[in-house]
């Protein structure tokens, strides 16, 4: 295996350049390296002006999202050696504006992320002497893969729907939503589905399935999705065919 | 809830469509298409085809199959007029054309298997 691979890297400073450009980089490429060990070698020792979004180095913190070779990845969990013998071509998130080099403007998930309430939501809080909520380990399985979610946006960059659309409330906020709503301990479910259940929200959906192909956690936002189709569809049957004193 | 759009009933009738045809139209398929014509199968006699198509029952399974599958169709054609050439702007006439299909190859369904002979 060559000991070094070129990194061709999305460039972008708004101050200089009316578009984005690309880059090479030569780098070292140890079989442990990931790409995110390349883009800190050019950032120490290459050029340090290169800009990029990282912290935890171990699919944790979910900041470390770029495109690598057109897919979506955490790059912090992607490895060079499988891209020998290059180019690895890095480029920063798609379907999100980009602010500078490999960092985009995540404004939006982020105002998506709080619109649909991801917390548990309770009509009484219960007093503390009362003790904690518990909950069986059935309970927790039933959410348990949702919440393993890192608000990383590989899925949002996966998805075409949200890159046509960018109204629609996405892959990661509606499987979240899904995490709360199927909490044992949580009682917001009807608060959410009044915003989950807008053509921008799961409608907007088509089933792509790219979100559960891209998703390094394997949250699977996509069945999130469907899932969540057939209780709103149903609850729309039930508003219809049962009279309201019925419910 | 936005209780006037269509979408929950449209996407139902997309989803009961896309399972009910994914099981049932290749194994019709495979029957009438293929097995029967073919002589894989001792082809049944035409009264008999004909005496079980009378059967109200047959006439309903038949008829939901078609109409779910239309509309099937009709919601998947649409999301890919939409998405796939990016023409949302034209939705009313897309929404026109494909589930007007639907709703003229059902009743087509019906007149067909109401007048089997």
């Amino acid at each position: 295996m060559a000991d070094r691979i070129i990194l061709q890297v999305t460039r972008y400073r708004p101050e200089d350049e009316a578009q984005p450009t690309f880059r090479e980089y030569e780098v070292p490429c140890p079989k442990e390296w990931v790409v995110l060990d390349g883009l800190n070698y050019v950032k120490d020792h290459l050029d340090g002006t290169l800009s990029h979004r990282w912290s935890c180095r171990m699919g944790i913190c979910g900041s470390c999202g770029m495109t690598v070779n057109g897919e979506p990845k955490l790059t912090c969990a992607t490895f060079l050696s499988d891209y020998a013998p290059g180019p690895v071509r890095v480029e920063p998130l798609a379907n999100f504006p980009i602010i500078r080099d490999l960092v985009v403007e995540i404004g939006d998930f982020m105002q998506k992320l709080a619109h649909v309430k991801p917390w548990i939501i309770r009509q009484e809080e219960k007093p503390l002497s009362e003790g904690e909520y518990q909950q069986t380990p059935e309970e927790l399985d039933a959410y348990k893969q949702y919440s393993m979610c890192i608000n990383c946006m590989l899925c949002y960059a996966a998805c075409p729907v949200y890159g046509l659309d960018p109204k629609f409330l996405g892959p990661a906020a509606i499987a979240l939503a899904q995490r709360y709503n199927l909490d044992s301990r949580d009682q917001g479910e009807k608060e959410r589905m009044e915003l989950l259940s807008q053509h921008e929200g799961i409608w907007g959906c088509t089933f792509v399935g790219d979100c559960t192909k891209a998703c390094p956690k394997n949250v699977d936002p996509a069945g999130a999705i469907q899932r969540y189709k057939l209780k709103a569809a149903l609850a729309w049957l039930k508003d219809i065919f049962v009279p309201r004193g019925a419910k | 809830m936005t209780r006037r759009s269509l979408e929950p009933l449209l996407w139902l009738l997309f989803s009961a469509g896309g399972v009910l045809s994914a099981l049932f139209l290749p194994v019709l398929l495979l029957l009438f298409g293929l097995a029967l014509p073919l002589g894989w199968l001792p082809p049944p006699s035409h009264a008999r085809l004909i005496a079980v198509l009378g059967n109200p029952l047959t006439g309903l399974v038949l008829f939901l199959l078609c109409l779910l599958s239309l509309f099937h169709f009709a919601h998947r054609f649409r999301y890919t007029l939409y998405d796939g050439l990016q023409i949302k702007h034209l939705n009313e006439l897309i929404n026109l054309f494909c589930y007007g299909a639907a709703i003229v190859g059902s009743v087509v369904a019906v007149y067909l298997l109401w007048n089997v002979p």
